[in-house]
């Protein structure tokens, strides 16, 4: 159950695995997330699914080594079996033909956006993804994007590879030259924020994905929830995608930070 | 299985209970005063969360208890048991020292009997219903303490024994969610010879058992004891498995499940909607007891994190809110609070929940309600605004409603909040099948005692069905089911079978 069949380091910090999961493959359509647990001692964390093949029955996960959780889970070799591994869970992306869509990803969120980016691409849309990243080294999935777009726009911050900005500078640009229908930007909370005020200003329909803090990730706890135009909504199973323009994102962020000095303590107890 | 009148007539009329019953006169019966379970001390309970609060009857304690029971003709005490527990056989079998017996007789009918010895609200249940209670007034049998010490004593020896099963018909069925609903049904249909395969979301069996009733008044190592007992008559478990998500029921029809228990609970928690409520460090009851209880976080080698504070404030007054606060005395909260907006009157926690939660120092501020959260510059809460409360006219509950007081709110401080105000039914399984009739508070629509619903292969019981209610109407929707479902399924699927 749940063996890990591939393993390629996209960089010190980012880990791409591909896992057995059959029924997970089969049911899972973009927008799509799983929760793992690694170890009996282990936690149950949130990881989008970045690609699936039904046929070997596999889903892809891209894994950003941030705390206890995600460092356990990318120490995993080939061969190893992940304890637990449950989904496809949230609401998929609603995917129809509108037009041109502009997919935004930045960091680690350029993984789940690479099935919406395949979705909207195979729903006749005109795509254009811009791609973010701190640096050269931390850029994933190039290629994959590429296949599967009409053009892709990459920035880095430092300027090592593509054009040197922030994400906004790129949508912008592609903004003021033609007609964008929906955007869709999956990220860093401050990115999808500020990608999010920068589509408002235009009025183009928005769509964030949200990566809350989760722990059972069946609707069944609500440490997941965020303000959606006023209400509260459980990012697990009304999510993990929101209108983006309604989102209070500084809540969110703030809610991102509610186990900081915990999960700190686990870091150092981890490492010693 | 049978429970007849005449079954259980029968059954007084043996031998052994005729002679225990001249053994000791009645009179002698009423002289023995109600035993006393012993607990753990309140200042040294506190210090884990896996110190399990009471003790347990002795051998000399059960039998001398047992003697109490009259062992009437008319056993009302069944009639306040939802699973119809053989109550009087279970007693008589303790009194005259056949322990293993006595274990037997309550899994005639019961999959759970060490959890239901533990949790079950006997004061209103079979408790309620005892001759002492009903006519002489004095205090009940203990026959949750005589439960709890039947099935103690079963498994503590080792040699458990698997409840004798129908020989197996084929007939696939399968169970959504493995709480006490779901295993309550798995158990009966498993000895009616069915092939049942129980269906998981987390990865642990056990529902409610295991995320939510702390380690202090139900070990997990208990409920897994009951768990294997089922795994040896047969019944198989898939954990992380989400039907509707992971797979839907019409995949699960073409697998060859002929008919479907929904028994996936109402795990969906309320929050009051005031404002501040998303502030840092305020939690659902539900989130802050799967940390604890099913995710071990208050281990240090457990990855899970939990929050801990010098403050912590726990709004609602039933046994969930009951759970929490004392949950939070064990991880070294110094003022552990218990916010309710009604009086301690109309608390739907157990009563011996709330004295052992005053034993352990818990602070209980009744008449008083939150009406807003203040948080610090770093979003997190640090004091909690209420305000006193004034019961008016009874409502639809039959409870005195409470009315707020004007001028009276005021501030508490507070590191962490627990919102324990209740649940709702979970909507994963009403939303992904087509045609299940559900109600307006998300519950699906069973026909009553049948426990069927709108679809005729589809049945349900237990939280779903109820709302939030308890481990033991859950258990017993679940055997009402399992003996519905079989003649449907016989109707359906077996008599055919009969006549070739």
């Amino acid at each position: 159950m749940n063996k890990i069949v591939e393993k390629e380091n996209f960089s010190e910090k980012v880990v791409k695995l591909v896992v057995e999961a059959p029924l997970i493959a089969k049911a899972r359509k973009p927008g799509n997330f799983v929760i793992v647990r690694v170890g009996e001692k282990g936690e149950r964390i949130p990881l989008t699914i970045a690609g699936a093949d039904i046929k070997k029955g596999t889903i892809t996960m891209i894994v950003q080594k941030m705390g206890v959780s995600s460092k356990k889970l990318c120490a995993l070799e080939v061969g190893d079996c992940v304890t637990d591994l449950v989904g496809p869970l949230g609401k998929p992306t609603e995917i129809h033909n509108v037009g041109t869509v502009l997919c935004c990803g930045g960091g680690v969120g350029v993984a789940p956006l690479l099935p919406i980016v395949e979705g909207y691409k195979k729903a006749g849309n005109k795509v254009i993804t811009v791609l973010a990243a701190r640096n050269k080294d931390l850029l994933i999935l190039e290629d994959e994007m590429r296949k599967h777009s009409d053009e892709v726009i990459i920035m880095t911050d430092d300027g090592s590879y593509g054009n040197k900005g922030l994400i906004t500078e790129g949508m912008e640009e592609v903004i003021q030259r033609e007609k964008i229908n929906e955007c869709i930007t999956i990220g860093p909370a401050i990115m999808m924020k500020f990608c999010s005020l920068l589509t408002k200003k235009y009025e183009i329909p928005t769509m964030a994905s949200l990566n809350s803090i989760m722990v059972d990730g069946t609707g069944m706890c609500g440490a997941c929830r965020v303000t959606v135009d006023g209400k509260t909504k459980f990012t697990c199973v009304d999510g993990p995608e929101f209108d983006a323009h309604k989102i209070d994102f500084d809540e969110m962020m703030s809610r991102l930070g509610g186990y900081k000095s915990e999960e700190q303590d686990k870091m150092d107890h981890f490492q010693e | 299985m049978e429970r007849s009148e005449e079954y259980i007539k029968n059954e007084r009329k043996k031998e052994w209970r005729v002679e225990l019953q001249k053994k000791t006169k009645a009179k002698d019966r009423m002289a023995i005063e109600r035993v006393e379970m012993s607990e753990q001390d309140p200042n040294e309970r506190i210090k884990s969360q896996r110190i399990e609060v009471n003790n347990g009857l002795t051998k000399e304690q059960a039998v001398k208890e047992a003697m109490r029971c009259m062992d009437c003709v008319n056993p009302t005490c069944m009639e306040g048991c939802p699973v119809s527990i053989n109550i009087p056989k279970f007693i008589k079998n303790i009194e005259r020292g056949e322990f293993g017996k006595a274990a037997s007789v309550l899994k005639e009918t019961s999959a759970l009997p060490a959890v239901c010895g533990r949790v079950c609200p006997q004061e209103v249940q079979c408790e309620q219903k005892c001759f002492y209670v009903e006519k002489l007034n004095q205090p009940s049998v203990a026959i949750g303490h005589l439960e709890r010490f039947a099935a103690d004593w079963e498994r503590e020896s080792g040699e458990i024994a698997v409840p004798d099963c129908a020989e197996s018909n084929g007939v696939k069925v399968a169970v959504i969610g493995s709480g006490p609903s779901g295993l309550s049904f798995a158990g009966d249909m498993a000895k009616l010879g069915y092939d049942v395969t129980v269906f998981e979301a987390l990865h642990e069996i056990g529902g409610v058992l295991k995320y939510g009733i702390p380690e202090f008044r139900l070990p997990n190592a208990v409920v897994d004891v009951e768990i294997d007992n089922l795994r040896n008559m047969g019944v198989k478990f898939i954990t992380n498995f989400i039907v509707g998500q992971t797979a839907s029921l019409e995949d699960l029809k073409e697998d060859g499940y002929k008919a479907f228990y929904v028994g996936s609970g109402a795990g969906l928690p309320r929050f009051m909607n005031i404002p501040g409520e998303n502030a840092n460090g305020i939690l659902s009851s539900n989130e802050y007891l799967t940390r604890v209880n099913l995710m071990g976080a208050d281990a240090e080698d457990s990855d899970t994190p939990v929050l801990r504070g010098k403050n912590v404030v726990v709004v609602g007054g039933g046994n969930t809110a009951m759970d929490s606060v004392r949950t939070a005395k064990r991880l070294g909260a110094e003022n552990a609070m218990i916010v309710y907006r009604r009086s301690e009157e109309e608390m739907p926690a157990r009563v011996e929940e709330v004295h052992h939660a005053k034993q352990e120092g818990v602070e209980f501020l009744t008449l008083t309600n939150p009406i807003e959260y203040i948080a610090d510059e770093n979003g997190r809460v640090k004091q909690v605004k209420v305000q006193k409360m004034e019961l008016g006219e009874p409502d639809a509950s039959g409870r005195r409603r409470p009315i707020p007081m004007e001028g009276s709110e005021y501030t508490i401080d507070a590191t962490v909040v627990v919102v324990a105000v209740g649940v709702s039914p979970n909507p994963l399984i009403p939303n992904s099948v087509d045609g299940l009739e559900v109600s307006k508070w998300g519950t699906i629509e069973v026909v009553k005692d049948k426990m069927q619903s709108s679809i005729p292969e589809v049945f349900a019981g237990g939280d779903i069905v109820r709302g939030g209610a308890t481990v033991i109407l859950a258990m017993g929707d679940g055997r009402k089911a399992a003996a519905n479902m079989d003649v449907y399924l016989k109707e359906k699927y077996l008599s055919q079978k009969v006549e070739q």
